[in-house]
């Protein structure tokens, strides 16, 4: 096993169980701003979009898929956070 | 400019972890959204700082493009169709996951460890991307949202996706011919299709969590194919989220993933169900459920997605503060399936500006249902069915549920005596405590405000 590996293997052995941790403590009452706001996160794979669409001397089909691709995280990005944010906005405690 | 990316990725890394911490309560939350909105911005400009990107135009249109129709996809989408957009948003989000591992495929052909992230990326993101796109179709009432079966379904399904990861092996252990990856592209668009359209309206709540999580889980492929862990961070943290999700959303109604996956669940009652409809039940006027209210001094209200399809949150709001000034206390029951999404209750009643410290979790309020003089049922059914603790027989049977039968008086807002979503009928409607309220949610909500001055 190569060390890239190894070590991309820590990280989510570290990572799942820190996420399980995180979410339990999130309010029922928050669970559709949770749910948006890791759909918005999960679009964090604009990251290989970008990497894709914007490398030299890539292919025409490689360009045009990782293109399609930045479209669509960041559709989700934007569209993910500014829901959330929305909902959010609305959540107050006690009467006016 | 070699570290520049890296304390970039870094620092989004942290912002992410900390967007869900503080989204743990309602005070801080905003402020979580705050951070996970640096993260990906540290995320994005780190990316396109690293040396490998040398081609920004087309970038930067892309991502202009994403936003221009992101933003109006978020502004004006109403409240009551946040699971339609989430599911749409899970859609974007996977195929950009699949576009990218196809790509990948493409220029690198790679095997052994690199092909099996590769694998698992393309899979889940094709098949995540179909089945949201059903599921956006099922919620927005495009596609028919009654389960779709036929005879040997799980049969086809099971063996359908036995294809594909046997083509996906093949792909791991060698070069494959060029056919290979496009057949399993196509197997895995077709089993997103096929796996939603035996699910019902009822069960989205899990099945949209389950996709969160599938997302989460390609995104964190992604991160293996790439070795960049920013996106295993990322990926696992959201799967580990849609996962917690579909497990509170399945032991809430008492049944197993497999159950919800292959279930079909409105198929199997039909025949226990006919029986009692013919019975007699006790319906009433406004004025009567007025008169009632105003001289009650607790309500416990249980809203469920009839409410949210006639869209009655704000008269439900006026008649809340109407009957609080009247020195009545009223107080919001939420199952954790009610509605189609984790939380949707929560969010249309806050749209409404009932404070959130009045809404209730299962748990919470279901002791004090045998003190409240009424509890008011507004388009909720399987979840307030008592057949669920005793009728061994009845497809709901053993899902927890909350307590309305325990009440002084129910009463029931509803359109006919049709039986909701499951089918199932509801023995909560022939008792002698319960009053039947016929009519549209909305109208019927704004009536009983208008007939309770009258009375102080």
């Amino acid at each position: 096993m190569s060390p890239e590996i190894e070590m991309s293997l820590y990280v989510l052995i570290l990572a799942v169980p820190l996420g399980l941790q995180l979410v339990q403590r999130v309010s029922p009452l928050l669970h559709t701003p949770l749910m948006s706001l890791t759909n918005a996160i999960s679009a964090i794979s604009v990251v290989g979009a970008i990497l894709v669409a914007g490398a030299g001397g890539a292919s025409r089909l490689s360009q045009v898929l990782g293109c399609v691709a930045v479209v669509a995280s960041t559709i989700n990005i934007v569209s993910g956070f500014l829901i959330t944010d929305r909902m959010l906005k609305m959540f107050r405690k006690k009467d006016k | 400019m070699e570290q520049i990316w890296q304390i970039a990725y870094i620092v989004a890394a942290l912002s992410i972890i900390g967007s869900i911490k503080w989204l743990s309560s309602p005070a801080t939350a905003r402020r979580g959204v705050m951070a996970g909105q640096i993260g990906m911005l540290f995320a994005v400009v780190g990316t396109l700082l690293r040396h490998e990107v040398v081609d920004y135009e087309w970038i930067l249109i892309s991502i202009f493009i994403g936003a221009a129709i992101g933003a109006p996809l978020a502004y004006l989408m109403p409240m009551t169709a946040v699971p339609q957009l989430t599911a749409l948003s899970h859609a974007f989000g996977a195929l950009a996951a699949a576009l990218v591992g196809t790509a990948e495929y493409y220029k690198n052909n790679p095997t052994g460890f690199t092909m099996t992230a590769l694998v698992i990326e393309t899979v889940l993101g094709y098949l995540t991307f179909t089945a949201s796109i059903m599921a956006f179709g099922k919620l927005q009432e495009i596609v028919p949202t009654r389960p779709i079966t036929y005879k040997g379904q799980n049969f086809v399904n099971i063996a359908l996706l036995i294809f594909a990861v046997s083509l996906g092996v093949w792909m791991i252990a060698e070069p494959a011919p060029a056919w290979v990856f496009p057949t399993f592209t196509g197997l895995s668009l077709l089993f997103g299709v096929l796996l939603i359209i035996p699910i019902g309206g009822g069960d989205m709540p899990t099945v949209i969590a389950l996709l969160n999580s599938y997302a989460g889980a390609a995104c964190a492929a992604m991160g293996f194919a790439l070795s960049n862990r920013l996106l295993i961070i990322a990926g696992a943290l959201n799967a580990a989220s849609g996962f917690i999700l579909s497990v509170i959303m399945c032991k809430a109604m008492n049944r197993s993933f497999l159950n919800v996956l292959f279930g079909a669940f409105g198929q199997v009652q039909e025949g226990g169900s006919t029986a009692m409809s013919t019975k007699p039940v006790h319906s009433a006027t406004a004025e009567d459920a007025a008169a009632i209210m105003s001289g009650a001094r607790k309500i416990i209200v249980v809203p469920g997605y009839g409410m949210a399809v006639a869209q009655a949150q704000h008269k439900l709001r006026e008649l809340t503060d109407a009957l609080t000034k009247r020195g009545v206390e009223v107080r919001f029951a939420i199952h954790p399936v009610a509605g189609r999404m984790p939380g949707h209750m929560n969010v249309l009643l806050a749209e409404a500006d009932i404070p959130y410290d009045k809404m209730h979790e299962m748990e919470e309020i279901n002791p004090d249902f045998a003190e409240a003089d009424v509890a008011l049922v507004i388009g909720a059914n399987d979840v307030v069915n008592p057949a669920a603790r005793h009728d061994t027989l009845s497809p709901i049977f053993g899902m927890p549920i909350l307590d309305v039968d325990k009440a002084q008086t129910v009463m029931v807002i509803k359109r006919s005596m049709n039986p909701g979503f499951a089918g199932i009928d509801n023995e909560l409607y022939y008792m002698d405590r319960t009053l039947m309220l016929f009519g549209d949610a909305k109208s019927f909500v704004a009536d009983i405000v208008k007939e309770l001055p009258a009375q102080s």
